[in-house]
């Protein structure tokens, strides 16, 4: 992967991490505003954390409406990499690329804390590096992170390895303890937890390198 | 232009006297609209009456500083072509009315403080004082006000990273929410807010004008709480007077008005603050030395028929003032519309007034139509700068004799220093997992250690491999004791905590809460307080940049204890490894850097300290520091840590400073986060634990020869105090405790005491 489009809302507040992230793994990165229509351009697409269009309504309800997103369903179905980060995750779900939705956490207050996630899957884009069972100590930081979809769907996230990561301690109330979810060919992929912000011991954590290196290795054609 | 009636005055919060001067300066009577101006800008809020003459006795200078006391921000040179803006304010009364939007408008506000230097705003940090929890309604307020910090900060994208939290009576009718900001912006980049260019525009960026906030900062701000109907109806009736915040509409005016920062577009910039528009408008014109004029109907509104001095005095949230050349409004106009922002000319840069005497004066002027009807015509700087300024009287407190008198480091029984020692344990963590303290990736150590520590990075800055730490701290009773010495061991703390993660003291900042300036006894302790700082200050080579001060913190008469609120920005030169925390391994040397009493006539003093409140006890004697000893103990602990950051290998694996909960509270945080315990050596006595007289360090060695060496080549006093290992903390006979016991009560006294914990 050279080329890495990171898509910018307006109330987005993660792409300048994202970037950083993306840049010390060799990749080149080009921030993406929101009302960009073509994406072909790139090798992957990145949604960053932050609160985009403020949250208003509810994270992610006004995004998918935006003229990105289109074009992101576009990247998707062309098989291109797909990486929704927190607020990305959510606004890929809303938008309708990744099943269930995020609810408030269990706690009813914001979380900003580290967490310990098993991988469940490899069988995605930004797990394909990382070994079934390895644990990663990756911070989570959300007020609307507690996964929830209906029991068939869920059924079938299980059965396909759709459920990538799981948190050791689930700290949200998150449906299975899920974390990161993929979709079922498994280029497109969603998480609560910020591997951006575990790319350095001085930071506290480089296990989140693992999974942005699946990342920038995933082909195209995934 | 009709004259209002004599009592109008009174109800905009101006004195007989004021009115008067407002007179002389006007050469007639004042309008309506003109005494709505004063009424503002005079207040004691924005004008610091009462405390600009005493604040001129701190130190304010240094080679480092770039920008001191009375800009938006202070601003340092943290080297690499970065300069660093920091700026501290009290959001005290909005959050006492309307916890959660009070204080979300505080980080608001404070934000754009920073940003308007030119910053990028890349920290947070709130220092935050509520009266003990048993109270419901104080867990309202904690509750509320932490969720609107996190409401606010996390949704703007600034990463909050530390604070305080202090729980006292004295706060119960009025908390005190206060909000520090650091940003960084490439050196050259530093712009001021100055209007200048006659001909040019000022632009009104952000949020329409609606009535919220007005008054805010007289009606609000400027006069204490009557406390009249107990404290759970404070004052409901000033609840307008209370702003709501939009932190979305921050983001964008952030990232949009950066833009034009980095596009050259704007000549000034300053955001609306406290007065509104009133404020920006005199205070841009003001040092710019030009006139102004505003249209008044120019202004977006929330709402129809808004009355000018409305329009004029509204503190709406979310609003900047751009003063730009004509030629590149259009360019202006298009960059904010890519960030949805609000852009409209309100006003135009005009030629000064020159008088008879031949001087000239910029006047503001109110207009109805750029071309229209002038409303109120007022000097700009006399809104700006020339407000009275009050030599109040001040007055050692009466009863202070017999506080002092009644000292526990005497009389107070020993007790259970097990029991005393759990009941002072307390972790912030609920508070802080609340806020993103992690945004932009730099937060080396972050809320609830003894200092924060960032990497200097951000968004457009110059690469750099430096840190800065910050620290906020407070004793507010020490400052009942002794305002002056309290003072100046409340930044030694400061400066202490700093040491902790191996940073060097650059520069300080203040936010000085206190009581009402009219009671003699206050304006005492505010004088003393300043002194104290500045003593401090001096002796540490610390210059001042910055500061904000928050009077009539008082309810029903009642007010608050002295609380002047430290806020510490350091620098370490090299950081590419973590200072070592407080996590001990096993088998670690425990020693104690700094001066000990052992056996001494006089003990490390127990007034003020956390021990002693908690009995009852307020009241006892405290002493100023010996500052050659102290200043060669910081040098030591920042050289020893500085090195650990810079990545050299060192045998130190742990750093804590002694502060709140004495020599004993240091030691079971540490053995809390680490989970192994200690052995210590008995120790003089129970003032021995739990002084919190500041200075010393408890740190840990696996090679404590070296060490120890190291300390006494610095002239540093050490002392082995004991081993890290096993599943307990002892302290010689005193203190036998399980590391379990340690760990959980610490961990859920907070939770506990909100009912949160289920």
């Amino acid at each position: 992967m050279n080329r890495v489009g990171i898509v910018v809302f307006p109330g987005s507040n993660c792409e300048y991490d994202a970037a950083a992230a993306m840049k010390a793994l060799g990749v080149t990165v080009e921030l993406v505003w929101h009302s960009t229509t073509d994406l072909s351009d790139f090798d992957g697409v990145i949604l960053p954390g932050g609160f985009a269009h403020g949250d208003y309504l509810r994270p992610g309800a006004l995004a998918r409406f935006s003229p990105v997103m289109a074009a992101v369903q576009r990247f998707a179905d062309e098989g291109g990499p797909v990486l929704g980060i927190c607020n990305g995750f959510q606004v890929l779900t809303e938008a309708g690329l990744l099943p269930g939705a995020l609810q408030k956490n269990i706690g009813l207050t914001f979380l900003c804390q580290p967490t310990t996630l098993v991988v469940t899957s490899n069988n995605s884009v930004l797990t394909s590096g990382a070994t079934i069972g390895q644990e990663l100590v990756i911070p989570i930081n959300h007020f609307s992170g507690s996964y929830t979809c209906d029991d068939e769907t869920l059924e079938r996230l299980l059965d396909n390895g759709q459920v990538v990561l799981r948190y050791k301690d689930n700290p949200n109330g998150s449906l299975a303890d899920i974390a990161g979810l993929a979709n079922e060919r498994g280029n497109v992929v969603g998480l609560m937890p910020h591997p951006e912000r575990a790319m350095s011991t001085l930071l506290g954590s480089a296990d989140g390198r693992v999974l942005l290196e699946s990342f920038v290795a995933a082909n195209v054609a995934a | 232009m009709t004259s209002p009636p004599q009592s109008l005055h009174r109800a905009l919060g101006l004195s007989d006297d004021e009115f008067e001067d407002i007179q002389i300066v006007l050469g007639r009577e004042p309008n309506h609209l003109e005494l709505a101006l004063f009424g503002v800008m005079w207040s004691e809020h924005c004008s610091y009456k009462s405390s600009r003459l005493h604040l001129r006795r701190l130190p304010t200078t240094g080679p480092h500083v770039l920008v001191g006391p009375g800009e938006n921000a202070g601003v340092i040179d943290a080297g690499d072509g970065i300069a660093v803006a920091i700026r501290i304010e009290s959001h005290n009364h909005p959050s006492a009315i309307e916890p959660y939007q009070g204080a979300a408008t505080g980080v608001g506000g404070i934000l754009r403080d920073v940003f308007t230097m030119g910053a990028r705003p890349l920290a947070v940090m709130d220092p935050l004082f509520f009266g003990e929890l048993s109270d419901a309604r104080q867990r309202w307020l904690v509750e509320g006000v932490v969720s609107g910090i996190s409401g606010y900060g996390n949704s703007v994208g600034v990463p909050t990273i530390g604070g305080e939290l202090t729980f006292d009576d004295c706060y119960s009718s009025n908390p005190l929410v206060n909000v520090l900001c650091v940003g960084a912006l490439p050196k050259e980049r530093l712009v001021l807010g100055i209007a200048s260019g006659v001909g040019n525009l000022a632009v009104l960026l952000g949020s329409r004008t609606g009535r919220d906030g007005i008054g805010g900062v007289s009606v609000l701000a400027s006069a204490g709480f009557s406390g009249e109907d107990g404290a759970a109806s404070i004052d409901d009736a000033k609840r307008p007077s209370v702003q709501v915040g939009d932190p979305y509409e921050e983001k964008r005016l952030i990232e949009a008005c950066l833009a034009l920062l980095d596009d050259g577009l704007v000549v000034g910039i300053q955001d609306l603050g406290g007065a509104g528009l009133v404020c920006a408008t005199s205070e841009t014109a003001a040092r710019g030395g030009v006139g102004m004029d505003v249209d008044v109907t120019a202004v977006p509104l929330r709402e129809p028929g808004m009355a000018p001095f409305e329009i004029m005095t509204s503190e709406s949230q979310e609003r900047m003032l751009a003063i730009i050349t004509p030629e590149n409004l259009e360019a202006v106009s298009a960059l904010c519309e890519k960030w949805e922002v609000r852009a409209t000319v309100v006003g135009r840069v005009v030629e000064p007034l020159t008088r008879s005497d031949g001087t000239s004066r910029g006047m503001l002027r109110i207009r109805h139509g750029f071309d229209g009807e002038v409303l109120a015509e007022v000097p700009a700087s006399a809104l700006a700068d020339e407000a009275p300024l009050y030599d109040r009287p001040r007055e050692r407190p009466a009863t202070l004799v017999d506080i002092l008198a009644d000292d526990p480091t005497v009389d107070e029984p020993v007790g259970s220093p097990n029991d005393d020692l759990l009941e002072l344990l307390v972790d912030p963590a609920w508070v802080y997992r609340q806020y993103d303290s992690q945004l932009f990736l730099n937060t080396v150590v972050g809320p609830g250690r003894d200092a924060a520590l960032l990497r200097l990075a951000g968004p457009g800055l110059p690469n750099s491999t430096r840190g800065i730490a910050l620290s906020t701290d407070s004793n507010p009773r020490w400052c009942a004791l002794d305002p002056r010495i309290g003072t100046a061991l409340t930044v030694i703390e400061g400066v202490a905590n700093l040491a902790c993660v191996g940073a060097k003291a650059k520069a300080v900042v203040n936010c000085l809460n206190f009581g009402n300036p009219e009671h003699p006894e206050v304006m005492w302790q505010l004088s003393e307080s300043i002194d104290g700082m500045a003593e401090a200050c001096v002796a540490l080579e610390l210059p001042v940049i910055g500061g904000n001060v928050s009077l009539y913190n008082e309810s029903g008469g009642s007010d608050i204890d002295p609380t002047p609120v430290i806020g510490l920005l350091g620098v370490v030169d090299e950081l590419v490894a973590a200072p070592p925390g407080w996590n001990w391994g096993s088998g670690d040397a425990i020693v104690l850097v700094g001066a000990r009493r052992a056996h001494a006539e006089r003990p490390f003093p127990l007034g003020g300290s956390r021990w002693a409140t908690k009995r009852g006890r307020r009241g006892g004697v405290i002493e100023g520091v010996d500052h050659v000893a102290l200043i060669s103990t910081l040098d030591f602990v920042v050289a020893e840590i500085a090195s650990i950051c810079a990545g050299d290998v060192s045998d130190v694996t742990a750093v804590h400073d002694v502060s709140g909960g004495g020599l004993a509270g240091a030691l079971a945080e540490m053995v809390a986060a680490t989970g192994v315990g200690a052995e210590i050596m008995e120790l003089d006595a129970h003032a021995e634990l739990f002084s919190e007289f500041p200075g010393r360090f408890v740190m840990a060695t696996s090679d404590v020869d070296a060490f120890q060496a190291r300390a006494d080549a610095a002239g540093v006093m050490t002392t082995r105090l004991g081993t890290s290992g096993g599943v307990q903390l002892r302290v010689g006979s005193m203190i036998e405790l399980s590391v379990t016991q340690i760990a959980s009560r610490r961990r859920d006294a907070l939770e506990e005491a909100l009912g949160a914990l289920n």
